[in-house]
């Protein structure tokens, strides 16, 4: 009998010598006739560990970590394959404190099973969602969804359920369901994680979304700095396909539904759901004006549904575990659990799925272990390159949509970018608005515009030209940005600037000269 | 990894019959064009536009809004460095400056030999193993002067 061992393929753990480690893992044993499987998962998400081993003994799954390739035959020696002592014996994997203290239902899969097999997935409690949706039908799995109060886990937050509900009260010959998976922001990783760890999870709630609203056809739009996830995306939807999960009459059902994969071209816009529209109509990624909404004039001016990848992926454990069960979790009007991303310079790096509530400072001072340089944290920015930049003062602030946007901030994709004491916040301020101007569509001035003259006032702020009427010009044009703006490109920038600004004066020259109150 | 295939009419129209009843084909038949030789030139554009019935205007605006789309080719290896906040937090400002001092050439430029392009590309989603970077498709997370030192050893090769 073979012993399994589990070698992670997730690009993060393939980026910090995975493949490696699986190629000397297999000649080694092969050399000393030792009998083994490697079944290569995604990601557990403990980023610092990776690439994290795991062997199947009777106790359970036993983590090594970090492994490196000429770690093997060391662990090897050491009788790893019966999960023995070694220096990066990290004990039971699920007994591992961060991992079991998260709330994993999102992620309850990721790095567990094969993301290639759809046996493995049914075999740990896959496509019971869709079963419970073709039996209770569209409307009753639409209520659910809404009862869940599942919001959006794309940034904007908008409950997912009552999207689905417009787009199934829109009557038209051809809908449409469209999954973001166009996920840009800088700290964040959990849709990439998903879709390389646990891809069918991901199908099964878009035939879900299919079924509720009534549409048969979907895209999955992923960006082509993720070419491990489209591969792992691909290749799942071909064994869906081949396994009666897609296509005609899914799952045994009465319902059709299929699914294909578009690659993003390097535009960060096209993660904005209407630019993503026109991109997946083979258009510029320019922003559209809202109204009409997609759910009523969506892809090819279909009725559309489009939803983030975590926002998807979490359909199914809603409809297997009821509304109720999801909504238990959380505070306020946020429902259910976050896969919290920490990232940048942090010392315990990776994907933390818990329940709302948790403030800023237990992720990244407890959780995230401070700084894998060792220096004060000075601020993180939440939320990817539109989301403020907080500092320790309000490390109090709970993860909880409301109350980050009570403290002009964001929690936007859940991604969490450590900074030491060594970051230049005036320089962050400018990358940020340098980044808006590079990707801005165009389509309206305050972001095409703003961005750039919002490079040149920040310039002048650090030179100590005029500041106190530059700091004033500053202040204006990102209240113009923020509320002329078409889309939350422009309409966000202003965040990282003005949190940046507000909460760090002493980067930009100084102290902040009190602007008379002049409203 | 970068196509070598020089620019072929025939083949271009090939790919072009393949994928043109796709919905919303224009995107997919300049990615597929620039897959197979590296870069998508100006007779490329002109026969999308003539397979889709478009102007050679809005084929040429879709070809420009897309940061991945080359009108050249590129070096033989493509390096890219990851410029986005997590990496920023992480040391990639040092790095870039390194990169750009060992091959001669600034971000977006390729070396003399015509053996590397460096390019920076803002996030790889390796947010918690960074700095990172991609050479030619391969990731690699955890970068240092070193191990950055060592790709550009192979992408000179």
């Amino acid at each position: 009998m073979s012993v399994r061992v589990y070698v992670p393929r997730d690009a993060g753990a393939v980026a910090v010598g995975a493949d490696e480690v699986a190629v000397a893992l297999r000649a080694a044993a092969a050399r000393r006739g030792l009998a083994i499987e490697i079944v290569r998962t995604g990601s557990r998400g403990l980023y610092w560990l990776e690439p994290m081993v795991e062997v199947a003994t009777a106790a359970g799954r036993v983590a090594y970590g970090p492994v490196q390739a000429d770690d093997v035959e060391g662990l090897l020696d050491a009788g790893f394959l019966d999960g023995k002592a070694h220096a990066l014996h990290q004990g039971i994997a699920d007994d591992i404190p961060w991992l079991k203290r998260q709330t994993r239902l999102t992620f309850a899969r990721c790095g567990i099973v094969d993301p290639s097999s759809l046996d493995d997935y049914r075999a740990h409690d896959g496509l019971k969602g869709l079963a419970k949706a073709v039996s209770i039908g569209a409307e009753a799995t639409i209520e659910e969804v809404v009862q869940s109060g599942l919001r959006g886990r794309g940034g904007a937050g908008f409950p997912t359920g009552i999207k689905w509900r417009t787009v199934a009260q829109t009557a038209a010959a051809q809908k449409y369901i469209v999954c973001n998976a166009d996920e840009g922001d800088s700290g964040t990783f959990a849709d990439r994680m998903i879709m390389e760890g646990d891809p069918f999870v991901l199908i099964e709630g878009m035939a879900i979304a299919g079924i509720a609203v009534g549409a048969t056809r979907g895209y999955v739009y992923i960006r082509s700095e993720y070419p491990h996830a489209i591969a792992a995306m691909e290749e799942a939807i071909a064994v869906a396909r081949r396994g009666g999960l897609l296509g005609k009459a899914i799952a045994g059902s009465r319902f059709d539904f299929d699914l294909e994969v578009r690659a993003g071209a390097g535009a960060y816009v096209c993660g904005e759901e209407t630019s993503l529209l026109e991109s997946l109509e083979g258009k510029r990624g320019i922003v559209r004006a809202k109204p009409p909404l997609p759910a009523h004039y969506g892809l090819f001016g279909q009725p559309t549904v489009i939803n983030n990848v975590l926002s998807l992926a979490t359909v199914p454990i809603i409809l297997q575990k009821g509304a109720a069960f999801y909504r238990d979790f959380g505070m306020g009007r946020s429902r259910g659990t976050m896969p919290i991303q920490l990232a940048g310079n942090v010392k315990f790096g990776g994907l933390f799925e818990t329940a709302f509530g948790v403030t800023l400072g237990e992720l990244v001072d407890d959780i995230g272990g401070g700084t894998f340089t060792g220096r004060p944290v000075k601020a993180v920015q939440v939320g990817g390159p539109l989301g403020a930049y907080f500092p320790r003062a309000l490390f109090d602030t709970p993860f909880d949509y409301e109350a980050f946007a009570a403290r002009d901030g964001l929690i936007g994709h859940g991604g969490i970018v450590v900074f030491d004491d060594t970051v230049d916040m005036a320089k962050q301020a400018r990358f940020a608005l340098e980044f808006c101007a590079i990707e801005s569509c165009g389509k309206c001035t305050p972001c095409r515009i703003g961005s750039t003259r919002g490079v040149e006032v920040v310039d002048r702020i650090v030179a100590g030209e005029k500041r106190t009427d530059n700091l004033a010009l500053l202040e204006d044009l990102c209240n113009t940005m923020k509320f002329g703006s078409l889309c939350a490109l422009g309409g966000f920038t202003p965040y990282p600037v003005m949190s940046a600004l507000n909460h760090f004066p002493e980067d930009f020259g100084g102290a902040r000269p009190r602007l008379q109150a002049a409203e | 990894m970068e196509a070598r295939n020089t620019w072929d009419a025939d083949q271009a129209a090939a790919i072009i019959a393949t994928h043109a009843n796709r919905e919303g084909p224009a995107l997919v038949l300049l990615q597929a064009l620039q897959e197979a030789f590296g870069h998508v030139p100006e007779a490329a554009i002109r026969m999308v536009a003539e397979a889709l019935n478009l102007s050679r205007a809005e084929v040429h605006g879709v070809f420009t809004f897309y940061h991945d789309l080359r009108e050249k080719p590129a070096g033989k290896h493509v390096l890219k460095l990851c410029r986005a906040e997590a990496c920023q937090a992480a040391g990639c400002d040092e790095l870039v400056a390194h990169a750009e001092g060992k091959l001669g050439v600034a971000m977006g430029g390729t070396s003399a030999d015509g053996r590397v392009t460096l390019e920076p590309v803002y996030c790889l989603g390796l947010c918690a193993t960074a700095p990172s970077a991609m050479l030619d498709g391969r990731v690699v997370g955890r970068l240092d002067a070193k191990r950055l030192d060592a790709l550009v050893t192979e992408a000179q090769r």
